[in-house]
């Protein structure tokens, strides 16, 4: 039976946006996982360790992500893993948001004057000493405003998980779709749910950026 | 385990892939250049127009940019009918993939061209250059050089984007991967072929911006 859309949806919306919330945090904290070992690699003194973590990124930047989700939710079944929506689409953006988040931190790393490293080495600190009490402190400053635009890259992507069955707010918009039979307004209203997530992201995101030109 | 794999079922539905593999060029190249146009022509609005074309061009640029892209997408394809614009699929990706682009592209140009210091203007203006030889020699080439590694890498995530299309059932490359998946029960296969193509075509989109930019700035 087709029905109007009404604020019960509206409300259905709000509640599936929770798991939008819960899949982006799942995937920042596996990504920052996969991306602070990347931009480690990256920056280390060995030589393969670097070619390792650049290929990493060469691969997953240049695959589509809708790929690793139909890997890990078709897939791997082959192997005789059954995988859930929630395993395939977390594993899928913790490898896709390692990348680019550790992409963003290799530069910030790389931001900071060789001499700094050099400095911390002529005072006999190793390698670890020197990343920890010089290299990302200064670095961390240069993370925050990227790592919270990228953020805002993450929530609008975890609108692919929908493509596999995971039940979020883009999903949720379907089911509601195909409900009431009212694709532009429930759309609009996801829309719009979005962007009330991400715009203050992005606003606080440029604020930090600005405040960020002002210190330098 | 006792999987053997076999890429032979998948290489012998090659035809359709290569069918799926033209539309995502296709879609990439026309959505490049539409997204080129846009950005330049509402960074422009946006750096130079008036409040009236200014303050447009950033909601534009806001709500796309803060909204996914499968979500436009699908208000683009299922929405837009109910209110009398039908679109086909291949015409809808199309419109919504520019649209996207378009607002990214208008941030890269919007950031090069605010680059150039006014400063660099009045120089122009005082060794006695032309209103067009400032804008060639002192606005465009600068500002574009500068945004030009941001444009590139923007075009080669728009290329890997287009596998969206695929759920509004657009026949790319990725449509063609999940018609085969689904008459071949290959999963494993068929998308690992797949993302090796993708891949492939990222490499060669960053190769030939390299290129470009090689001929365009790099010998001067």
């Amino acid at each position: 039976m087709i029905r109007e859309f009404t604020f019960i949806d509206f409300l259905y919306l709000l509640a599936a946006t929770r798991w939008t919330l819960a899949l982006t945090a799942v995937a920042f904290a596996g990504g920052g996982l996969v991306g602070l070992t990347v931009a480690l690699l990256r920056v280390s003194a060995l030589a393969p360790m670097r070619w390792l973590a650049g290929l990493y990124v060469l691969v997953v930047q240049g695959t589509p992500l809708l790929v690793w989700l139909f890997v890990f939710f078709f897939g791997l079944s082959i192997f005789g893993i059954a995988v859930s929506p929630w395993i395939a689409a977390a594993a899928s953006f913790s490898i896709y948001a390692g990348a680019f988040l550790g992409e963003i931190w290799r530069g910030c790393l790389q931001a900071i004057p060789r001499t700094q490293w050099e400095a911390g080495g002529s005072l006999g600190l190793s390698f670890v000493q020197q990343l920890r009490y010089i290299i990302v402190p200064q670095a961390l400053r240069l993370a925050i405003p990227p790592t919270v635009g990228f953020l805002v890259q993450l929530i609008k992507n975890t609108s692919l998980a929908a493509v596999i069955g995971f039940i979020e707010l883009t999903r949720e918009g379907q089911l509601t779709t195909a409900s009431t039979f009212r694709p532009f307004t429930v759309y609009l209203t996801v829309a719009a749910i979005y962007f009330a997530l991400c715009f203050p992201l992005t606003q606080w995101s440029r604020r930090l950026e600005r405040r960020l030109h002002v210190a330098r | 385990m006792t999987y053997s794999f076999q890429f032979r079922d998948v290489f012998a539905a090659w035809d359709s892939l290569l069918d799926g593999l033209i539309l995502t060029l296709e879609l990439s190249l026309f959505t490049m250049v539409m997204g080129l146009l846009i950005g330049i022509a509402g960074a422009s609005g946006r750096v130079y127009g008036p409040a009236w074309v200014r303050r447009p061009i950033a909601v534009y640029v806001e709500a796309i940019r803060n909204t996914p892209l499968i979500v436009q997408l699908f208000l683009i394809f299922f929405g837009l009918p109910s209110a009398g614009i039908k679109f086909d699929a291949d015409t809808a990706a199309f419109v919504a993939l520019s649209i996207n682009l378009g607002a990214y592209s208008i941030e890269i140009v919007r950031a090069g061209l605010e680059a150039i210091p006014r400063s660099q203007i009045e120089a122009g203006q005082s060794l006695g250059l032309s209103g067009w030889q400032i804008f060639r020699y002192v606005i465009a080439f600068p500002a574009l050089k500068m945004m030009y590694p941001s444009l590139a890498s923007q075009f080669v995530l728009l290329m890997l984007a287009t596998s969206v299309v695929s759920q509004i059932s657009a026949q790319d490359l990725f449509h063609a991967a999940s018609i085969i998946q689904s008459r071949t029960f290959r999963d494993f296969e068929v998308y690992a072929v797949v993302a090796a193509a993708y891949l492939a075509l990222a490499m060669i989109f960053r190769l030939l911006f390299a290129g470009v930019y090689w001929l365009l700035f790099a010998r001067r």
